[in-house]
This record gives structure tokens, C-alpha cells and sequence, in this order.
């Protein structure tokens, strides 16, 4: 709390700290999200405890088990069983894992390289900014889902594939985030007054710039996880991304195709799974924007 | 101006031919065509002769400027798979692509830009809590899924669309919606950002203080301005909604480029997908080139540079 | 016969995270017909909001009432429909601190121009034009006729306030606004853009409200001056009593912080006012100035500090006795 001296005895002149913990307290989406993120991820860490069956065991004698909110479900399999007979519900825990596993292991490495474009670009200007300026409209004009399914598909999709193809070729955003921001910060006066003051490049650009941009990064990587995520879904929808028997959703929801006239559920569930998980990482992405922000808009 | 447009086309060529490049590599170095030519069961020496017989043998930067000298003069190659042009099977597919593309885009079109208006003139009411629910939702929405949503509900359940198919109008109804909603949140974010910082301009208060009706300053000052970057926005994610058209098209089974591309892949019948990113790519930079010539026509101070 | 405009009680209100900011507490407004009013005070101290809630012109999150609006007779808060949007352009003008924003980037200074006319009156456009053309010669633009298919982007920063000058007046409007209309141009240019302010004042007979930092301009131009601080007029009163006799001490303040060529002896000490301006969010108790006053005592902590009526227009402020007011100026600071 700060007492201010004067003619306004302002009780409760709360701290930038106070506002943004008020702040985050009533923004619905980050709330919600937040708490969505939370249980997927201790599914996805629990899975090994808490999964009632073993995803890959396969039992054809308990195959297109209905969920359980439908007449003749089971509590056994509350989500029912795949045509090989899979417990779905366990099949989705594990799935978790790799969803999660894929989105934050290829925004890790789209990161690195789109930061390292982005801040040097922004940072340097003139030639470099014009190089890289270069390089990010044209990773732009590839058909990037299209290439990185005929490249996972002529390579062979591994859940390492898969993560290297998406990191490599999906850095754009990152590159022109961080760009911008450290145009803006470049000549702002602190950043002078540290060259002025003979730091070396790269300390000024550790020491000053990165720590102003971390929140512009944090919400550009909530927003690349996810679609890591829609991506790898997409590749293993349509068979070229993550291989079978892993309980990848995009895949659950492919071997669920041929059932959809009479067993809808089976696409509705790892769809939903997918469409969860997206929705809660992007509102938080936008609480952590909106919470963020200066005052005003 | 001429020349800024001047600029924009050497550009734009230029970022063509590196991007076919890098596509040409990128693709040979994933996958080797000549497994693909000389069948499944081959033996290595039969992928051999075939790799000699093609020129497969030699360095792969030889292979594209023989590649993208035969393409520029019309020479697309031949299909392995199919024994015939790669010309001519993306000739017989295109229309039903860019048919796809122009009703998505006008779909993701009229949903954004209306509703990204008016969540800016009433910002934090339930219209602006609508809107921004439908953009959250298509962002989260994986295409395919919401596809296959509707292919359920309105195809299977209420059977009131075809699910499968191009042959008739209703045959694009439910995919155009599918690829076009997954289109219009950015659309629609920028649409209302764009206005909420219009309206907050000083010439918004000058139009005000000049005492104009409502109308007038939503249309004619603020919208005028803040439509421009998404108008070119506009352009740059029908390019890329062409990219992304094949998941839909294969959810639809739409006779399409880009399920021939999802075939040719599975089939890694490689010069088909290679023409296939080369074309996309292209009308990708060319939707940029007029993006930018059609913003510099709305901008008076581009315009006049 | 009335005053043009007068307004009594004029609140402000902005909500923030941190709670309400009471912008504007209790000010009031008067400008006789053909006369100019001076609002003067640091950045911040509400002048400009008072005017835009007059225009009815605050962004969207401030609120804004007052306990009396008149306007040329006629009382705004009566209307039952928002009575702004016909007076706004039409009877009251407002020029803006920013020429560089403050027209449209997407049309012709021409049709901007026309439109703040044909908006109000049933002209044609040609009538329209000819008026434009008409007052763009009046506020010193040459060749006028061609600058009306240039965009602004075309026009410099002092060239632009001249546009916004004769937009003003494209209605022939009873008062014109103009806050800061100099601050964000060259130093010539502002004393170019002031004599024609005060020209076209007189020549048109309007009333005008002008906003300003700068005590030299109101010196020479204003007739009648409000003295604002953190949301409250501290003095107000005729331009030549007002500096001639200041009474509130932040009107002391301010007058000993301007040089006077020939009679301030290079070197010499000017004065200042020492701290800062409070942030007016939650209650309001004892005087507003108490924490920057020279001459604070116990009194100024906990009463309720009112308006001091002297004569008509000449009011101040403070606890002290205009006397010792007087005095204290005389004898320069205490220290």
C-alpha cells in the first residue's frame, strides 16, 4: 500500500502487484482457462495412476463399448471402448501427454529460432533486419501444413519427427513478435544509456531487451503450443502424423471416422479433448495479455 | 507509385523462386522419388536404373534448375501414380478448390467484419462477449473436427446437406463454413482492434466535435480507416486458407488440389505434390503483391509516395 | 442579457483499478458573448476534460454531469435527447492540441471542410466550397482553391491547425474551443497561430475559451481567467486584476516562475513550486493546494475549503484574507 501525502487520503492505493493479482481474479478467461489447463495437465501426469485400463491393451471381445451416460455403458470403461476394444478414457489421459508433450516441445524449439530472427532483426536493423525480413516472408508463402505433411509422411511420423518438422518450420510469429517489440524498445533510453555505458551486445540484449519483451513471449508462446497442437491433430487426423497404437487425439478421432454414422461419441470425445485443451491455453494467453496491459484499452 | 508496385512484383518473383527452391529441396531430401517410380516391391537395383534413367543420380540442385526451366516453360512433369501431366490433373481440380476458397473467404468475410464492427461500437456488452466467444471458439476449433461436427449433425442426423462430394452448391455449404470460420477470428480481432483505435483517434473527436451524425462517423471516418489493414489482411489469409484448404477437402472428400495433394503424398507420387506446394506458394505471394498495391490504393499516403 | 455558456458544478469522473479519479470536482464555466475565457493550469488539472465534457466529448469510461448548463439561454440539461450533437460544430467549435492527428489521413482537406458545413446547413456544395475557400483565405492559407484536393498528410503541423481554425468557423459558430491549439507546433508558428486566434475573435465576434499552460498568451488575449489545480478552479477574475493582484497562492506561484524581460536580472532566482500535483482518487479533505502551500497552517488540513466571493467574476480559493493574501505576494517567498 502507498499513503500519498495531500488533501486525497486515498485508503487503498493499491500496488501495480495488487492490480494484476485483482486483475487476473476477475478475468473470466484466464480463470477458466487456467483452471481447464490444470486438470488436462494433471491427467495427462497422473495417467499412469489414475487410467483404469492400459491404453494399447487390445480386447476384441469388448469392442465399441458405449460411454457411460448412454443406456448400456459400463462404468468399467466410463468412456467407452474403441473397435479394438480400448478403454477410451485411458486412451484420452495418455493422449494428453502427447499433445501437451508435442505443443510445448516444438514451441521450445520455434522459440529459439524465432527469438534469436526476431530480437537480432529488430535489434541490429539495416542488412540483418533485411535478411531476416526476407527469410520470414518466405517460410510465409510455404504452404507450411501441406509441406510438413509430405515431410513427416515421406520421412515416417514419429512423435520426434513430428515435434522437430513443427519446431523448424513454425517460428514465423515468433520472429515477427519479437521483431517489433524490440524495435520499439531499441530506442528507448535505457537501452542507449547501457550502450553508452560499453555493455556488450549481447548483455544489453539479455539484460535489457529480453526482460521487457517476456510478456509479448509468453502470450506468442501460448499461441504457438496451440497450434503445435491443431497442427499435430491435423497430421495424425489424417494419418501422417503420430503413429498408431498411440493414443494421439487427431489419431483417436481418424480410426473413429469409419464409425461416425452409429458411433458419433467416438469422434465427439477426443475432438472435444482437443478443442479444450486449445481453448484454455489461448484464454490464458489472452488473460496473461489483458492482465498484462497498461491501464486503458 | 508505379514504381512502389514495380518494387512489389520483383519482390514477390523473387521470393517465388526461393520458395520453390527451398520446396523443391526440402521435399527431395524428405522422400526419394525414384522408390516411388520404380513401385514398392522393387528391388535396389531396379530403384537404380530408374534413378539413372530419370537424372535421379544427380545433385538435387541440377534436378531443379532442370525442374523450374521446364516449369516456366508449361512443363509440369508427369505423374508416376497417374501416367499423365501433373498439368493436367491440377487443371481438372483447381476450379473446385478456388470455388471452395472464394465461399469460405466470403463466408469468414461477412461473419468477421460485421460483427468485429459492432463489438467495437459496443464494446464490453454481450454483442462484443458474443463475438469474441465465436473467435475464441474458431480458434480452438480444429477444422477438421468442426467438419465432421457438421457432417453429423446437419449431414447424418437432420440429413439436410450432402456430406460427401462437389457436385452441387449444397455440396460447399458445410465446408466452406468449416474453412471459413477458421478464417475469420483474425479477421475479426483486427477488425474490431482497428476500429476501437479509430474511434479513439483524434480525428474520430474532430468528426464528433464537427457534430456529425453517428452514421457519418462510424462509416464514412472510422471504418474507412480501419478497414484498410484488414482488407489486406484479407488477402494474405485467402492465400493461406488455400494452404490449409486439403484437410477439409479431404474431410469432404472435395475433388480438389489439395486432396490430391493428401493422395499424392500417401502415394509419394512427388511431382504432383511438388507442383502442388510450388502453386500454393504462388498464389500466396501473388495474394500479398495485391494485398499491398490494393492498400496502397486505400491509403492516400502511401499512394501519394 | 445571459452569459453565452455558463456552466456550474462541472464533475468528472474516470473509474480506475485503483478506484475513482474525481478529475473534475465542482468547476465552474462562464463565457460572456464576444470575450475570451482563459482556462490555465499545469498538465492534468482537468482543464481539457472540463471543455470535452462540455462538447459532451470525453472518452466512453468517464462520466461527466453538472448541477447547471446553459447555452445561449437555453439549458442543456434540460433536453431530453442528446442536445450536443446539434450545437456541437454549429454553435460551439473546437480546435485540439494535435494539427498532426486531428484530420482524417483518408479525405481531402476540401471535403472536411465541407462537411462540417453541410452537416448543419442546407447548402449546396458548391455554396459549401466557396465558404471553405472563403475561410481558408481568412486564416492565411495561400492558393486555398488547390489545397482542397490535398490530404492532410500534404500540409504541415501549423498549416493543419489553420485547416482546423476554418473548420471551426465553417458554421459561423456563437463560441469557439480551442485547447492548446499552440503546444504541439514551433514556437513562431504558435505566435502566428495565437494572433490569428485573436484576430478571427474579433473580427467574427465569438466567445472563446482558450486552454493554456502558457500565462504570456492568456496575458495577452484572454479577458477573463480561470486559474485551475488538480480539478478545482482556484481563482478566477478579469485578466488584468488576476495579474495584477493574484491572490491564491498557486496563482502566486505560478506568476513568480515567469521571467519578465528587462526587469528579471539575468541570474536571478525564479520561483517554483516545490512538489507534486496529488492524484485525486478518494476523499477530499482541507484545502487541494495544502501540500504544496507556502503558507499552509492546521486550518487548510481539515476544513472544507470554499470559493471566496470578492466581487462579481473575482473569486478565490484559500483561507487566507485577500489582505494577507496581498501582503504575502508583496514580500516574495517566506524563506
Amino acid at each position: 500500500m502507498m499513503e500519498t501525502a495531500g488533501p486525497f487520503k486515498n485508503i487503498t492505493f493499491p500496488t501495480p502487484k495488487q492490480i494484476v493479482y485483482r486483475k487476473a481474479k476477475r478475468h473470466k478467461g484466464f480463470l477458466i482457462g487456467g483452471t481447464i489447463l490444470l486438470f488436462i495437465i494433471f491427467m495427462a501426469i497422473s495417467a499412469p495412476i489414475l487410467a483404469p485400463h492400459d491404453p494399447y491393451e487390445q480386447n476384441l471381445d469388448t469392442r465399441l463399448i458405449v460411454p457411460v451416460w448412454h443406456a448400456e455403458g459400463t462404468w468399467n470403461h466410463i468412456l467407452g471402448t474403441d473397435n479394438l476394444g480400448r478403454d477410451y478414457l485411458s486412451r484420452l489421459m495418455y493422449g494428453a501427454r502427447i499433445s501437451l508433450l508435442i505443443g510445448v516441445a516444438a514451441m521450445l524449439i520455434s522459440g529459439v529460432i524465432g527469438t534469436i530472427l526476431g530480437v537480432s532483426a529488430g535489434y541490429f536493423g539495416g542488412r540483418v533486419d533485411m535478411i531476416v525480413s526476407a527469410i520470414i516472408s518466405i517460410r510465409l508463402a510455404l504452404p507450411i501444413m501441406l509441406v510438413a505433411l509430405a515431410v513427416v509422411a515421406l520421412v515416417g511420423g514419429s512423435l520426434m519427427i513430428v515435434v522437430l518438422v513443427l519446431g523448424l518450420m513454425i517460428w514465423n510469429r515468433f520472429a515477427l513478435v519479437m521483431r517489433a517489440s524490440t524495435q520499439q524498445l531499441r530506442s528507448m533510453d535505457y537501452v542507449n544509456a547501457a550502450k553508452t555505458s560499453g555493455c556488450s551486445t549481447l548483455r544489453i540484449i539479455l539484460t535489457e531487451v529480453m526482460p521487457n519483451i517476456l510478456n509479448n513471449l509468453i502470450v506468442v508462446a501460448t499461441l504457438e503450443i496451440t497450434r503445435a497442437i491443431l497442427i499435430e491433430a491435423s497430421l495424425s487426423f489424417l494419418g501422417m502424423g503420430v503413429q498408431p497404437p498411440l493414443p494421439s487425439w487427431g489419431l483417436m478421432v481418424n480410426e473413429a471416422k469409419g464409425f461416425m454414422l452409429f458411433s458419433p461419441w467416438m469422434i465427439m470425445i477426443p475432438g472435444t479433448a482437443i478443442f479444450a485443451l486449445v481453448i484454455s491455453i489461448n484464454l490464458l494467453g489472452d488473460g496473461v495479455r489483458d492482465i498484462t496491459a497498461p491501464e486503458g484499452r | 507509385m508505379l514504381i512502389y508496385i514495380g518494387k512489389r512484383i520483383v519482390m514477390a518473383l523473387m521470393v517465388s523462386v526461393v520458395v520453390s527452391f527451398i520446396s523443391f529441396m526440402i521435399l527431395n531430401l524428405s522422400g526419394d522419388p525414384a522408390i516411388a517410380l520404380a513401385g514398392a516391391d522393387a528391388s535396389p537395383e531396379e530403384i537404380q536404373v530408374i534413378r539413372v534413367q530419370y537424372g535421379l543420380d544427380r545433385p538435387v540442385i541440377v534436378q531443379y534448375i532442370e525442374w523450374i526451366g521446364r516449369a516456366l516453360q508449361g512443363n509440369l512433369g508427369v505423374s508416376p501414380y497417374f501416367n499423365m501431366p501433373v498439368k493436367d490433373l491440377i487443371g481438372a481440380r483447381i476450379g473446385v478448390t478456388l470455388i471452395l476458397g472464394t465461399c469460405a473467404f466470403a463466408f469468414a468475410i461477412l461473419l468477421a467484419i460485421p460483427l468485429g464492427v459492432v463489438a467495437a461500437i459496443r464494446p464490453n456488452t454481450w454483442i462484443d462477449r458474443t463475438a469474441l466467444t465465436i473467435s475464441v471458439f474458431g480458434q480452438a476449433l480444429p477444422n477438421f473436427f468442426f467438419g465432421l461436427l457438421m457432417i453429423i449433425f446437419f449431414g447424418v442426423i437432420l440429413q439436410w446437406l450432402p456430406i460427401s462430394g462437389d457436385d452441387t452448391w449444397k455440396h460447399f455449404i458445410m465446408p466452406a463454413v468449416a474453412l471459413g470460420y477458421y478464417a475469420s477470428p483474425s479477421l475479426m480481432r483486427l477488425t474490431r482492434t482497428g476500429m476501437l483505435e479509430v474511434l479513439g483517434s483524434d480525428y474520430i473527436r474532430t468528426a464528433r466535435a464537427k457534430g456529425l451524425k453517428t452514421f457519418s462517423i462510424l462509416f464514412k471516418h472510422a471504418l474507412r480507416n480501419a478497414i484498410i489493414p484488414v482488407v489486406s489482411l484479407g488477402f494474405v489469409q485467402f492465400g493461406y486458407m488455400l494452404g490449409g484448404a486439403f484437410i477439409i477437402e479431404y474431410v469432404f472428400a472435395i475433388n480438389g488440389i489439395g486432396f490430391l495433394a493428401v493422395q499424392s503424398i500417401q502415394r509419394a507420387d512427388l511431382p504432383v505434390v511438388q507442383v502442388i506446394v510450388l502453386l500454393l506458394s504462388v498464389i500466396y505471394v501473388s495474394m500479398t503483391l495485391v494485398a499491398d498495391i490494393i492498400n496502397a490504393f486505400l491509403d492516400p499516403r502511401i499512394r501519394a509516395n | 442579457m445571459s452569459a453565452l455558456l455558463e456552466v456550474k458544478g462541472l464533475r468528472v469522473d474516470i473509474p480506475l483499478e485503483a478506484g475513482i479519479l474525481h478529475a473534475v470536482r465542482g468547476v465552474d464555466i462562464v463565457v460572456e458573448r464576444g470575450k475570451t475565457l482563459a482556462l490555465v493550469g499545469e498538465s492534468g488539472c482537468g482543464k481539457s476534460l472540463s471543455v470535452l465534457s462540455v462538447m459532451d466529448l470525453l472518452p466512453q469510461k468517464a462520466k461527466w454531469r453538472a448541477d447547471k448548463i446553459f447555452f445561449d439561454g437555453k439549458n442543456l440539461n434540460d433536453a431530453d435527447t442528446s442536445p450536443m450533437a446539434n450545437i456541437r460544430g454549429s454553435k460551439i467549435a473546437m480546435i485540439f492540441q494535435e494539427p498532426m492527428t486531428s484530420l482524417n489521413p483518408c479525405y481531402t482537406i476540401g471535403n472536411q471542410l465541407e462537411e462540417a458545413l453541410l452537416t448543419h446547413k442546407q447548402v449546396s456544395r458548391k455554396d459549401a466550397r466557396d465558404r471553405a475557400v472563403f475561410l481558408l483565405e481568412k486564416v492565411g492559407i495561400t492558393a486555398a482553391a488547390s489545397r482542397l484536393r490535398q490530404y492532410p498528410h500534404q500540409l504541415s503541423g501549423g498549416l493543419r491547425q489553420r485547416v482546423m481554425i476554418a473548420m471551426g468557423l465553417m458554421c459561423g459558430p456563437p463560441l469557439l474551443i480551442a485547447d492548446e491549439p499552440t503546444t504541439a507546433l514551433d514556437v513562431t508558428i504558435q505566435a502566428q497561430i495565437l494572433a490569428l486566434l485573436a484576430a478571427i475573435q474579433k473580427e467574427f465576434d465569438m466567445g472563446m475559451i482558450l486552454i493554456t499552460h502558457d500565462l504570456g498568451v492568456v496575458a495577452r488575449i484572454a479577458d477573463h481567467v480561470n486559474i485551475m489545480y488538480c480539478g478545482q478552479v482556484v481563482e478566477s477574475g478579469s485578466a488584468i486584476d488576476l495579474f495584477n493582484n493574484p491572490l491564491h497562492p498557486y496563482t502566486q506561484g505560478l506568476l513568480r516562475c515567469i521571467p519578465i524581460p528587462g526587469k528579471t536580472a539575468p541570474g536571478a532566482h525564479l520561483g517554483s513550486i516545490p512538489g507534486m500535483v496529488p492524484t485525486p482518487i478518494g476523499q477530499q479533505v482541507g484545502c487541494v493546494f495544502q501540500n504544496r502551500c507556502e503558507y499552509v497552517h492546521d486550518p487548510c488540513r481539515s476544513s472544507i475549503v470554499e470559493a471566496t466571493r470578492i466581487s462579481d467574476g473575482r473569486e478565490y480559493n484559500c483561507l487566507l484574507t485577500p489582505e494577507v493574501c496581498r501582503t504575502n505576494m508583496s514580500k516574495g517567498l517566506p524563506k
